[in-house]
């Protein structure tokens, strides 16, 4: 009886130890879980992981656009004017369909969501000026959609054929200018002097005197100007100036600053619109400020759907591209207007009658702060080369080559040569070969964006913004900030202040490309030398 | 005599056998849990960048899953859970059958996703070099070995259930 309830219990204590036999294996599994855990800890405290993740996102989506109604006006409602006045709430009847059946047939096209869940910004679009007329008639189309984040619009838009006829129209408050570059000072001018409030797209101005013109207009009449940089709202950069701020990267003595296109659009070798001729275009309008002139032609017709490609309308490369990146680097670094210009560059690629280059440099120097700047494009290659603020204890990679996540990130690598990580590199808590830190936002959301074209301004940041992993249209936001400070009387990111560095800047590299010598900025008598 | 284990109506194995089926059984479940805790304690981590990289004859159900916010969520869901469930299962050996099923079709929908077939190429690099088989597929017939020659009413909490709570019938 007793053998056999010891055998009984030894057939338990068998069981149990049999059945409980891998549980010591899970216990190692666990103990080397907690180790990992702790190690990553380690590490990510030892990074700059916790220093950047503990602070909150900006918080700009607050609505203040709940005080007065304001009446804006378009003046150029091409390209950008039309992406301009959709930030502001207004598309046409054929783009809202459009973006509306894309996502029925692609969920991953998201552009419809995106305008719907856009904030009611308060306004009315009462004006379109446009000297083609299709485009004037879009935009007067735009005006009355019933489509749109705040609905029913209350007034419909009246057409204008020269902005002065508009800026006498008092009901107007602000006006939105999109033309080609060469009207942009004359423009700005007469707005801010007819009382009206601006936003004013990029570059600023044609030359240098214009870029002073436009400056002391707005002051004297202290009207709100806002500069179309919408980088102003992509959170990824204020994350790139706390960085910086911090002192994270050491000493910065050197930035790349890059471009890189291949493809006609990229080349700004846009189509002609097919009922596009002398009766539907003001030409004579079109060219008045341009130094040469030339009759109504086939060529006409080609510089004024191609105008980025003649000195006589912008500035190419200068202010299309050169200056996104300039601001994307003052608003990270408060870099100012630099002390030398210089640019070198040619017409390699697109033989096809322009005079602006599409293989273009600039070097900046800013002895004062020890620092270079140098902005390399070219629209016959794709290798994107990013842009690289480099440090003497770690290198911050923007864009193009940094791919972090895509959508406007970037990465930090530590220095092997770093003074400031040196005990961590040789401790091993930093690898030199991997980032120290990663900024993807919106990287748990997923979308469609997939043409050359969205994919080349996404990857600059410049098509979506993430505000609490929600995305949103910088350019929606950069027009809120406009219309928020208007009804504030308070400053816009993208403000005169640094609009006139932006412009001065550019106007530096264009005069230094086209008489072949380096260019000094004199800030006491506000001259170039 | 040599003692032998009957792991299921016909097999009889030797204590070896026995071992390497246990150790099998133990190291796939530490593959399958961590994966499914690395996954866990990876705020950032989605299966929207797996699946949006998928190719052949699911890219077009993987790219609905992603473009839908309900289910993405669901897919991340049953990967972490499922895959630290499934882990648990195999290592403590308690319904380790059910497990090697659930780990099998799993596994199978991570090879479906994105075979390594001739002619397709995929965004995110790959650790090894793989002609159709690659680990995955290795694993789904281990698993399925695993399924074949059950050991966890030998070695493992089934074996409690089974003389204690009398589950024979579906371990």
């Amino acid at each position: 009886m007793s053998n056999d309830s010891s055998r009984d219990q030894n057939v338990e204590r068998r069981d149990f130890i049999k059945a409980l036999a891998t549980v010591p294996i899970f216990g190692f599994f666990l103990v080397n879980l907690w180790l990992k855990l702790k190690k990553d800890a380690l590490k990510r405290k030892n990074l700059l992981v916790d220093l950047v993740q503990e602070k909150k996102p900006p918080v700009v989506i607050k609505n203040r656009s709940n005080g007065k109604h304001l009446n804006i006006g378009i003046i150029g409602y091409g390209g950008r004017g039309s992406h301009l006045v959709r930030g502001a709430g207004f598309a046409t009847k054929g783009w809202t369909d459009y973006a509306y059946k894309a996502n029925q047939e692609n969920n991953l096209h998201k552009a419809y969501a995106t305008f719907m869940s856009q904030d009611d910004l308060n306004c009315s679009l009462v004006g379109v000026c446009d000297l083609f007329d299709v485009n004037a008639d879009l935009g007067i189309d735009a005006s009355k959609n019933d489509v749109g984040p705040g609905g029913k619009p209350k007034y419909h838009a009246k057409r204008y054929k020269h902005h002065t006829e508009m800026l006498q129209n008092d009901d107007i408050d602000a006006v939105i200018i999109a033309t080609p570059d060469h009207w942009h000072s004359r423009i700005v001018v007469d707005a801010v002097k007819a009382g009206k409030h601006v936003y004013c797209e990029k570059g600023l101005t044609r030359t240098f005197q214009e870029s002073i013109d436009v400056y002391d207009a707005v002051k004297e009449t202290g009207m709100i100007l806002q500069l179309g940089h919408q980088n102003r709202q992509v959170e990824a950069n204020d994350k790139a100036k706390e960085i910086i701020d911090q002192g994270l990267l050491g000493p910065v003595n050197l930035v790349e600053l890059t471009t890189n296109r291949n493809s006609q659009w990229g080349a700004w070798v846009w189509n002609i619109h097919k009922d596009a001729n002398s009766k539907t275009i003001d030409w004579e309008t079109f060219q008045e400020p341009s130094p040469n002139k030339i009759p109504f032609s086939s060529e006409a017709l080609k510089r004024y759907f191609r105008w980025r490609c003649w000195y006589d309308y912008g500035t190419g490369l200068s202010g299309d591209l050169f200056s996104h990146d300039y601001d994307q680097l003052n608003q990270i670094m408060g870099m100012g207007i630099p002390k030398y210009a210089s640019a070198s560059g040619g017409i390699y690629f697109y033989k096809d009658g322009r005079d602006v280059p599409d293989v273009w440099h600039v070097t900046l120097e800013y002895p004062d702060r020890d620092m270079t700047v140098l902005y390399s494009a070219t629209l016959s290659s794709n290798n994107s080369r990013g842009n690289r603020i480099m440090g003497h204890d770690a290198t911050m990679i923007l864009g193009g080559q940094s791919n972090a996540g895509g959508v406007g990130g970037f990465r930090v690598e530590a220095d092997r040569e770093s003074t400031q990580y040196r005990e961590r590199i040789e401790k091993g808590i930093i690898n030199t070969k991997y980032p120290i830190y990663n900024y993807s936002p919106g990287s748990k959301q997923i979308d469609g964006v997939t043409s050359a074209t969205s994919q080349y301004f996404a990857n600059k940041g410049l098509l979506y913004a993430y505000r609490d992993g929600k995305r949103v249209d910088p350019t929606h936001l950069h027009i809120k900030d406009w219309l928020d400070s208007i009804r504030e009387g308070s400053q816009p990111k993208c403000n005169v202040d640094v609009a006139f560095e932006e412009a001065v800047t550019c106007a530096m590299a264009t005069e230094s490309y086209l008489t072949g010598r380096r260019v000094e900025w004199d800030p006491i008598k506000r001259r170039l030398v | 005599m040599e003692p032998t284990h009957n792991i299921n109506s016909l097999t009889k194995i030797n204590n070896a056998q026995l071992y390497g089926l246990v150790i099998l059984r133990v190291i796939i479940g530490w593959h399958i849990l961590y994966e499914g805790v690395a996954k866990l304690i990876n705020p950032y981590w989605s299966s929207a960048a797996f699946l949006l990289d998928s190719k052949w004859i699911f890219s077009g159900v993987a790219k609905a899953i992603v473009s839908n916010p309900a289910l993405l969520t669901i897919s991340d869901y049953v990967n972490v859970w499922g895959l630290t469930i499934i882990g648990l299962c195999l290592m403590l050996g308690v319904f380790s059958r059910y497990a090697c099923i659930g780990g099998m079709v799993l596994i199978s929908l991570y090879y479906l996703f994105s075979p390594p077939l001739l002619g397709l190429e995929y965004g995110r690099p790959g650790e090894g070099s793989y002609l159709i088989v690659n680990k995955n597929l290795i694993e789904i017939f281990a698993l399925y070995i695993l399924y074949l020659f059950p050991t966890s009413h030998k070695i493992g909490l089934d074996r409690l259930l089974q003389t204690k709570l009398n589950f024979k019938g579906i371990l």
